[in-house]
């Protein structure tokens, strides 16, 4: 056991390494870095400042070093537009991101669960049908014409909903559904799925022969051992809702870490962009590594396998 | 010595083509709404009643023909600067259509050249190869192209080369798999034995026979390439103004969508939805018909 966390964890740690290389030698390798580290219009000496302060003069493995140590102290550069770290300025839009993203991750448990249920149960009836419509068109439509349809009809032909903002519960419904729905379809597939498989085990067929009332067999034999890879990719869903808001975020201009990221761009404020992809795939590292080890923890045959 | 590849999923190859259309659950409707995007995309100059990137602020926000203040010479009305949205429409369909294929190739051949190899040689290639598409996985697909736009800066050209970088690891991932397995077999066991070298067995004998799963990966893939362009577009880093790409157009829309100008955002977005849905309808249908092994994904 421990042996396999030691060597998942040297796994992750291999993958920040490389996607701090990842990003540091995109970065340089596509043109002079200065022009996107210095501000648009800074004086000619102002750009030679920045390439010495930056090292930029110095050898790649020099410039690595330096880059690296930096981020082992949570030291992403400053923004050039708000002029504070960029660290700060992440940690203070995460509480928003957190809440629009736990929303939109309760939708779409409430929506992908039961609906993945009804359609494993009733295989080609008239919710599995209804399901496999409401999934393909939740993978297959852009968020952010969902979002703007959604502002069109309950913003300003109906007027019920503000189109955007944040502050109160009615800012949270439509960008929570908007992000949740592709998130639905996920988890509906899956939950279909894994029903399906749990269905046609044996312990099921025992609990069916036993004269079990079915609403029981399916509410709770099978529901458990069913929803633990539904509950597993929700965990890193999660996480992943995060770093992908940016266009919903955008659309509703809810202040959450997508509308920084947009901010940066527009603003081309490249240290925003840079800190936010960093984070982002640092987070989505770590969460991997802790599903990992939670599930050798729980099924001993993952960590005997390998 | 030649030897002959079977390719895995010959059953529907071969079929007559008239048999083909008969298929159960063909997507007929899907396969129409490509090929009349396709067919709008390539004659866009001879369709677009007026020219897609000028226009006359004395005709701007016009509705379309059939509301109120419409006209027939302009069908689906104007937009901020007065351009004709039909016009736009059509030649967006152009662009999304190079970008979407283009990206898939890249992505494709960068994909399936690197799982091929990881795939037949192991060992350290192998390990090199699965640990950057690791690490790739690990940055959200978006975010990660928007990062590489900021850095090489919007155009047409560069959009492409993004989304093959970003999307490349799907494909290294899906054929390393099949490639594992078919070295198993004894096809590629007696090309070893007559004397073929490495590059001759991935060429000549592993190739022909993963094209099947790249095939449905690209359908399924080009949905995926069309909304991250037009997500990219959106924010203002994709396809650069003043070029009339749907997610651009959406963008540019937005502004007058809280006064109920409703087709500038609606309408390119009903475009982008039918072309997505449509490729990945057919995506899901080859991937069930052509190729078994890739139904669990």
């Amino acid at each position: 056991m421990k042996q396999y966390i030691v060597r998942r964890a040297g796994y992750s740690l291999l993958s920040l390494f490389l996607l701090s290389l990842v990003i540091f030698l995109f970065v340089r390798v596509t043109g002079d870095p200065v022009s996107l580290l210095v501000e648009p219009g800074a004086s000619p000496e102002d750009i030679e400042n920045m390439r010495r302060q930056f090292g930029l003069d110095r050898p790649l493995w020099e410039q690595y070093w330096h880059f690296m140590a930096s981020l082992a102290v949570g030291d992403l550069g400053q923004s050039f537009y708000y002029r504070t770290p960029v660290f700060e300025l992440y940690f203070q839009r995460l509480p928003n991101s957190l809440l629009l993203a736990a929303v939109a991750m309760s939708l779409s448990l409430l929506i992908g669960i039961p609906s993945g249920i009804l359609a494993a149960v009733r295989v080609d009836g008239f919710w599995d049908s209804a399901g496999k419509i409401f999934a393909l068109l939740g993978l297959s439509l852009p968020s952010f014409w969902v979002g703007l349809v959604l502002i069109l009809f309950f913003s300003v032909y109906l007027g019920w909903l503000p189109s955007s903002g944040s502050g109160s519960t009615l800012h949270l419904l439509m960008p929570a559904f908007t992000l949740g729905w592709y998130f639905a379809a996920a988890h509906m597939r899956l939950t279909r799925s894994s029903m399906l498989e749990v269905l046609g085990s044996e312990y099921i067929k025992l609990a069916r022969l036993k004269g079990l009332p079915e609403a029981l067999v399916i509410g709770k034999h099978a529901l458990k051992n069913a929803l633990i890879p539904v509950i597993t990719l929700a965990g890193i869903n999660l996480v992943v809702m995060i770093n992908v808001a940016v266009v919903v975020e955008t659309v509703f201009a809810w202040p959450g870490i997508g509308r920084l990221l947009y901010e940066g761009i527009t603003f081309r404020d490249f240290p925003i962009v840079q800190g936010v992809v960093v984070i982002g795939g640092a987070m989505i590292v770590l969460v991997n590594l802790l599903v990992d080890i939670l599930y050798a923890l729980i099924d001993p045959r993952i960590r005997l396998e390998s | 010595m030649t030897i002959t590849t079977p390719p895995i999923a010959a059953a529907a190859a071969e079929l007559p083509p008239a048999a083909f259309w008969r298929l159960k659950g063909f997507p007929l409707i899907p396969v129409l709404i490509l090929l009349f995007i396709a067919f709008v995309a390539v004659f866009a100059d001879v369709l677009a009643p007026y020219d897609p990137q000028v226009g006359s602020l004395a005709r701007r926000f016009r509705p379309p023909a059939w509301q109120d203040g419409g006209s027939m010479a302009y069908l689906l009305g104007t937009d901020h600067v007065g351009r004709d949205v039909l016009s736009r429409l059509i030649f967006g369909a152009r662009v999304s259509m190079i970008v979407g294929i283009t990206a898939v190739l890249v992505a494709g051949g960068i994909g399936t050249l690197l799982g091929i190899v990881s795939g037949y040689l192991g060992g350290w290639a192998d390990q090199v190869v699965m640990r950057i598409t690791d690490t790739w996985l690990a940055l959200p697909a978006l975010t990660f192209a928007i990062f590489l736009a900021a850095i090489v800066g919007p155009s047409e050209f560069n959009i492409i080369l993004i989304l093959g970088l970003v999307y490349w690891t799907r494909y290294a991932r899906v054929i390393r798999g099949e490639v594992l397995s078919l070295k198993q077999r004894e096809f590629v066991r007696l090309a070893i034995v007559a004397g073929c070298s490495s590059r001759v067995i991935m060429w000549r004998h592993i190739l022909p026979n993963v094209i099947n799963s790249a095939v449905v990966l690209a359908t399924l893939m080009l949905g995926v390439v069309i909304v991250t362009e037009a997500s990219l577009s959106f924010l203002g880093v994709g396809v650069p103004p003043p070029k009339p790409a749907w997610g651009l157009m959406m963008a540019d829309g937005k502004k007058g969508l809280m006064v109920g100008y409703w087709w500038l955002t609606v309408l390119p977005g009903i475009c982008i939805m039918l072309m997505v849905l449509s490729a990945n309808l057919l995506g899901d249908w080859l991937r069930v018909k052509l190729d078994p092994q890739l139904r669990q994904l």
